[in-house]
């Protein structure tokens, strides 16, 4: 018998504010964050949460996983004493890239002013665990902590890895999630090479005008405990990660497989891993890039998993529709978000899918935010994380009961 | 190189180490590395301005004997005559 695991904490900055319920208060209202191409997070000024010796020894990305991290923290409870022995707290936070600001400035300096003045803080601030260093050190959690890297997916990986470590009893607890801030000339530079940036600026998943994703920044962050330990400390239960299944495509180093049959396997074996079927499943946040490829793959995927039929009655909607493409901490934005969505009983909507596509006919949640069917159980949810690298994750998550 | 003043350097240590994170007010010639919270990266960091504006390499070992912001400013100005 698994233990169960069950989330206590939600903590997010993103492009439509600093704080979990903006992103989903924002999205379900219609309000696109996404400004002249890119989802930049304009409300976070980093002096305004952190020390000034935090701010200046954290890229950006640990500065918004540890603001994310606090606010998860704070509402699972944990900011005036840790409720664990903290060999028991364990801490995972994933990037596609990490500390690349500091890797490029870091690189100028080097250029400019010799190899001798490059900052003994840059190593500490652009590798990739430096999220998980700085919140396991700021709240004192000392079970294991390191990064987590699979490009798109990570932060799902994270999700479903932190899940298999309160299942396995190696933690009691775990502060998990993602975070990610490439918006640098060289971040734009690289991804524009692959032809992957849309070229007009406009995340619209699923629609036929779609012309890629539209990169943003942020972080999401968790926090899980084991069912039975949240209970006995009378913690307030927001959800429950019921099902991880994680798949490669192994076909190509950044299109996916295009019949889904890889992504459907790891829907699959979430669906497993929960203990539910297709007919159990009442929305479904699509990984849902904007891009040609990934958007009819992953449809191709929802049905070949959940059968033909029973697809195209499950909304699907992505949030990369209101913040674009967060990489590395998108599968953590969005696990917060389908919480969210199976707590409020809301789903926002695929916001700017207008156009639909032939090709494409699943139900993407069009025009506006619309009630979550729930008919009498805690509804279950499906959020999918797919990759550059052919790295599939799909988790499936619980809402509380009533 | 023209003459430095110990007070000259001394203002400059004491800008360079408020913006590591404590308050320039709190930093005197007696203030200890250790009640200031810099640490062996910042001391790097200082190492770094030090040799950019006076020509004065301190390399790790000296950095190890110094314990007060006083002790720096008076390695750097006699390194620096």
């Amino acid at each position: 018998m698994k233990r169960q695991v069950v989330i206590t904490g939600l903590g997010a900055v993103t492009p439509l504010g600093v704080g979990a319920p903006a992103l989903h208060e924002r999205w379900a209202s219609g309000e696109c964050g996404i400004v002249d191409g890119a989802g930049v997070c304009t409300a976070f000024e980093p002096n305004e949460f952190l020390s000034v010796k935090e701010a200046r020894r954290l890229d950006r990305f640990s500065q918004l996983a540890l603001v994310a991290a606090g606010e998860a923290l704070g509402q699972a409870g944990w900011l005036e004493e840790l409720p664990y022995d903290p060999f028991r707290a364990a801490c995972l936070v994933a990037t596609g890239i990490g500390g690349l600001e500091t890797v490029e400035n870091q690189h100028d300096v080097m250029r400019d002013r010799g190899g001798k003045m490059v900052s003994p803080l840059g190593i500490p601030q652009y590798m990739p665990n430096a999220g998980a260093a700085a919140i396991a050190m700021k709240f004192g959690l000392r079970g294991q902590s390191y990064g987590i890297v699979s490009a798109c997916a990570s932060g799902a990986h994270a999700i479903g890895l932190a899940t298999r470590m309160i299942q396995y009893a190696d933690a009691d607890a775990v502060v998990v999630g993602g975070s990610e801030a490439t918006l640098t000339e060289f971040g734009f530079s690289s991804f524009a090479a692959m032809q992957a940036l849309s070229a007009t600026g406009i995340s619209r998943p699923f629609d036929l005008r779609r012309d890629g994703f539209v990169m943003g920044e942020g972080a999401g962050m968790l926090v899980l405990e084991a069912a039975e330990c949240a209970r006995a400390r009378g913690a307030a239960i927001l959800g429950e990660v019921a099902g991880y299944g994680s798949t490669s495509d192994a076909y190509h180093l950044t299109a996916p497989e295009p019949s889904g049959t890889p992504a459907a396997r790891a829907i699959e074996l979430a669906l497993e891993d929960a203990g539910v079927t297709p007919a159990d499943v009442a929305y479904v946040n699509a990984h849902g890039t904007s891009t040609q490829l990934n958007d009819a793959a992953e449809t191709a995927a929802l049905k070949r998993a959940l059968g033909d039929a029973r697809a195209r009655r499950i909304p699907v909607s992505s949030t990369k529709s209101a913040i674009g493409h967060l990489l590395g901490a998108a599968g953590a934005v969005e696990a917060v978000a389908t919480v969210q969505t199976l707590s409020t009983r809301i789903i926002p909507p695929t916001l700017g899918y207008e156009v639909p596509d032939p090709e494409l006919d699943l139900d993407y949640v069009p025009g506006e935010a619309r009630p979550l069917i729930v008919n009498g159980h805690p509804p279950v949810a499906i959020s999918n994380s797919f990759a550059f690298g052919g790295h599939n994750v799909a988790l499936v998550l619980r809402g509380a009961p009533a | 190189m023209a003459t430095v003043t110990a007070d000259q350097v001394e203002t400059r240590v004491v800008e360079t180490l408020a913006s590591f994170g404590p308050d320039a007010s709190q930093i005197t010639r007696e203030s200890s590395f250790e009640e200031l919270d810099i640490d062996s990266l910042d001391l790097v960091e200082l190492a770094q301005v030090v040799e950019d504006e006076y020509g004065v390499v301190l390399k790790g070992e000296d950095m190890k004997e110094l314990k007060t912001v006083g002790d720096a400013v008076d390695m750097i100005v006699s390194r620096a005559g």
